[in-house]
Parts: C-alpha cells; sequence; structure tokens
C-alpha cells in the first residue's frame, strides 16, 4: 500500500524539536517504513511552493514546531492547515509560545533597538536596521513582518493536537507516532480532537521521586547558593520547583538530576493559567506567623514573570506585557 | 463624572461572609456611592485566585477589588491570610507585564462595615479613573491585518 505523507516544520523555532524527533532512534525506521516525507525543510529539500502545490488534507500528519513570531511563520501556519488532516502543534514553543514567547515582554522595536543599536558589541553609529523591503537592481527583496506579540499555533490556527515539552521527550514522541500510525491504517483510535497528547496525568511532582514532606518552607535560595539535598523534594529546599504547577510526562528529568522544573510540559489537566497556578501555590506554603511576613518573603522572588512563565506568557491570560 | 467620557470597568470579588454583607448594608443605609463595581459573591477572599484576576483584566477590566474580613475574622480561619500573602508576589508579576500599581486593590471590609464599603469603592474608581482605561485585549487587535498579504512570499 501506498504510504501515509509526513510533514514537520519549524517556524519561531529553535531546532530542539527537529532533534528530538532523531531521539527516538532506530524507531525512526519504522516513521521511514509508513511515511513519505513531502516536507520537512530541515531533513529534506522541499520548497513552499510544493506545499502550495499539494491538495487539501494531503499531508496526513503534519508536526509544527516554533511559535509565530513573524508573518512568514504565520503564512506557514496556515497553509500547512489547509494541506494537513491532523496538524499537532509539537513542543513548547508551538503549544505555549516557549522561550521566544518571552519576547513577549518587550515590543519588536525594542528587539531591534537592544540587536541593532544597543548591544555593546554592535558597531552601528548610522543606525542601520534591517528593511522589510529592499530594492535592487534585480527586483524587489523582503523579509517577513516581526509581530509585537509572539502567538501559539492555536491563537493563529485551528489546532487538533497538542504535544508540549521543550522538547517533547522520545518516549512520548515515539508513543504519538504509534497511536497516530495505527489510526492512519484503521488499526486504532486518534485522541478526540484538541487534546494534548505525549503527557501523564497529574503534575510533575507525581513523576518525581524525590522525597516530599510537609511543604513549608522559611524563604527561597538558588541552586548555586548551597548543596541541595539530593533525596528532598527542591521546593521544600527553597529553590521554586515548577513541579506542582506542570503537566507530568516527561518523567521529572530536570528533578531527577538536581536541577528545578521549569515548567516546559506546560500546565496539568484542569490549570487555566500555569503562572498564576505557581503563584497561589508559592504563597501557600510559606510558612511565616503572619501575612506581612509572608508577604515579604513571597516578594523576595527576583523576577515572577520569566520563572513562572518562561514557557508559556503566550499562553498565559494575559499573554504580554503592555508596551 | 470625568470629562473624557472614560466610566472606570471595576471587578468586586467579595467574601459572603463579611464584605457581601457589607456592601448590603451600604445599599439598605442608602449610602451613595459609584456604579462602577460589579460585585462578584466569593466563598472567602482566599478563594479569588490570581487567575480570577487576571481573568478579570483579559476581559477588559480597568481596575479589580477584592474585599475580605479582617485579619482574624475569617470564616474559615485563615483563608484572609492566604489572600494577603499572594497579594504582593501577584502585585509584582502583574506590574512586570505593565499594570501600573494600584489597579489591584485588598480591602478587609466587615458585614457591618457599610461606610467604610461605600468610601473604598468611591475612592478605588477615582484611582482608576486617574489612571485611565486598562485596554487590555487592544493590544491583540491589528497585528494579523497590519501584514499586507503580498509582503509574505515564498
Ligand atoms: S519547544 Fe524547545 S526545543 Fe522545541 S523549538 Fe521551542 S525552544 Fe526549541
Ligand atoms: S516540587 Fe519539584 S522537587 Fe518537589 S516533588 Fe515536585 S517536582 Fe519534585
Ligand atoms: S522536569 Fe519540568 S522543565 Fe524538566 S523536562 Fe520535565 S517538565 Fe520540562
Amino acid at each position: 500500500m501506498s504510504k501515509f505523507k509526513f510533514a514537520m516544520y519549524w517556524a519561531g523555532s529553535c531546532g530542539g524539536c527537529e532533534i528530538a524527533l532523531l531521539e527516538i532512534q532506530a524507531k525512526i525506521i519504522e516513521v521511514d517504513q509508513n511515511y513519505d516525507v513531502v516536507f520537512w525543510p530541515a531533513a529534506a529539500d522541499f520548497k513552499y511552493k510544493d506545499v502550495e502545490g499539494y491538495d487539501d488534507g494531503y499531508i496526513d500528519v503534519c508536526l509544527f514546531n516554533g511559535c509565530i513570531r513573524n508573518s512568514e511563520n504565520e503564512h506557514l501556519a496556515n497553509l500547512l492547515r489547509a494541506k494537513s488532516k491532523v496538524l499537532v502543534a509539537f513542543g513548547a514553543c508551538a503549544t505555549m509560545g516557549g522561550i521566544p514567547g518571552l519576547a513577549n515582554l518587550s515590543s519588536a522595536q525594542e528587539i531591534k533597538d537592544l540587536v541593532y543599536t544597543q548591544t555593546p558589541s554592535v558597531d552601528n553609529p548610522d543606525k542601520v536596521y534591517p528593511q522589510e523591503r529592499f530594492t535592487v537592481p534585480e527586483g524587489e527583496l523582503d523579509l517577513p513582518h516581526m509581530y509585537d506579540t509572539v502567538k501559539t499555533l492555536e491563537q493563529t490556527v485551528d489546532v487538533d493536537y497538542f504535544m508540549p515539552g521543550c522538547p517533547p521527550e522520545a518516549h512520548q514522541i515515539a508513543g504519538v507516532l504509534d497511536v497516530v500510525t495505527a489510526a492512519l491504517k484503521g488499526e486504532g483510535e486518534l485522541p478526540p480532537k484538541g487534546a494534548t497528547i505525549g503527557v501523564a496525568p497529574k503534575s510533575c511532582c507525581d513523576e518525581c521521586e524525590r522525597v516530599k514532606d510537609e511543604k513549608k518552607i522559611a524563604g527561597f535560595r538558588r541552586i548555586w547558593e548551597f548543596f541541595p539535598d539530593r533525596e528532598k523534594c527542591l521546593l521544600e529546599q527553597g529553590v521554586i520547583c515548577m513541579g506542582p504547577a506542570t503537566a507530568a510526562g516527561c518523567g521529572a528529568r530536570c528533578t531527577s538530576v538536581g536541577m528545578a522544573c521549569r515548567g516546559c510540559y506546560g500546565p496539568p489537566e484542569g490549570v487555566v493559567d500555569q503562572g498564576a497556578k505557581m503563584l497561589s501555590t508559592l504563597a501557600s506554603i510559606i510558612d511565616a506567623p503572619d501575612p506581612d511576613e509572608i508577604a515579604r518573603i513571597a516578594a523576595t522572588v527576583p523576577d515572577p514573570v520569566g520563572t513562572f512563565y518562561r514557557f508559556g506568557l503566550a499562553s498565559s491570560l494575559l499573554r504580554r506585557a503592555r508596551v | 463624572m470625568s470629562d473624557n467620557g472614560f466610566e472606570p470597568r471595576l471587578i468586586g470579588f467579595l467574601c459572603r461572609w463579611c464584605s457581601y454583607n457589607g456592601a448590603d448594608l451600604a445599599g439598605t443605609a442608602r449610602l451613595k456611592y459609584p456604579p462602577n463595581m460589579v460585585p462578584i459573591k466569593t466563598n472567602c477572599s482566599g478563594r479569588v485566585e490570581p487567575t480570577h484576576i487576571m481573568k478579570a483584566f483579559a476581559d477588559g477590566a480597568d481596575g479589580v477589588i477584592i474585599a475580605g474580613c479582617h485579619p482574624g475574622d475569617c470564616h474559615y480561619i485563615n483563608g484572609n491570610y492566604r489572600t494577603a500573602g499572594r497579594y504582593p508576589l501577584m502585585e509584582k508579576l502583574l506590574e512586570q507585564l505593565g499594570l501600573e500599581h494600584g489597579r489591584v486593590r485588598l480591602e478587609w471590609v466587615s458585614a457591618a462595615e457599610g461606610d467604610k464599603f461605600a468610601r473604598v469603592v468611591g475612592e478605588f474608581t477615582e484611582e482608576i479613573r486617574a489612571l485611565g482605561p486598562l485596554g487590555w485585549s487592544e493590544q491583540f487587535k491589528d497585528e494579523a491585518a497590519a501584514v499586507a498579504p503580498e509582503a509574505v512570499t515564498a
């Protein structure tokens, strides 16, 4: 029988999600047995116009990683939506904006000013900025328009499935591909549309093997200020760990090697806003006799937005900072 | 009323045991205060999560007030302590996102303090009027429309 059609695309992406797909190791051979790659800029030479030439729904499954940061990202999101039967928002950037979503703390102009004029190592006395359009003898050149606000894939087009993680873990990718392939072959069912896939029930804490006791802390510490106990919950030692506000699925990769969870798997099921959830969790475990003391300790978190919304600012209720 | 016609839209989360009754008392005593605040009855001020406050701003509120029982008087013993503990961290976070200090206000209003309730709502309305409209969702309006379709080529 003919193979299914596979596409993968990077929009506002670091490329890590593309590498993550290869981490399924020998299983990639199964992917090759079942699918023809019809678009995958990181791995094969296809042009946008090839995709434009496909019939709608031609691609069986498209893994879309990266955020929507500029007009080119948006164009490809629309194009791949139309051409794909199953469109998966793949990775933290596509599902929540990811690290690039922190650009929502600034405007596009502020970022350009920083990069092209204010960075100490930049020598640009004439304040030359890249132009979106430029006429050369051969014709007009253009660059994508950079938006002020980083968007998620879902804020741009209709999405079938959401697969969080920065990047998604290999065992979860393998599991998801198995389910999708089986469904395409008629040997299984797809999850309900809109489902978050490649995650586990409950929160990162449920997968974390550190010993949990009563969560009561007297203040916050950073990981380089002391030697954390190897066995005990990091949050109970005063290290801000996003575990309670993060979906399970990675196997608590970070806490098992002594790093606090940064929240890349996004909010657990039922949590609307990951940062808001973490904020109330933190405030409720501070052990102090009166509200003023709780308040004083809580206010010592140096960068609440960058800590609680490291991956999820673009998908949060407020989505960005006012500029 | 203001010259520019701006009427602040305020959301008030009122604890049902104290502040909501304080609001009732202000009403039955026929105290005058501005009509700008939409009251939402909550079981406890501790039940008001940061999520609720952010949702209010995202959906168009210009200011949010959380009113609960005085410290020590909480029906659930320490719900209002939790509110107070969350509040400074949330304020810091909201300020990082560009919301001016003062758009969220925490007040303790007992069931007997109808006059305090009326005064707080009056003061808060004027403070938010001075800050001006927040217009959070306005920021997301015209991005996509700003891009000329021909600017996108393969
Ligand atoms: S989710 Fe992480 S790995 Fe994937 S593109 Fe974004 S930053 Fe890179
Ligand atoms: S808070 Fe962090 S360290 Fe503690 S149990 Fe949860 S994931 Fe593990
Ligand atoms: S522990 Fe947290 S930050 Fe680390 S991989 Fe898992 S979800 Fe992501």
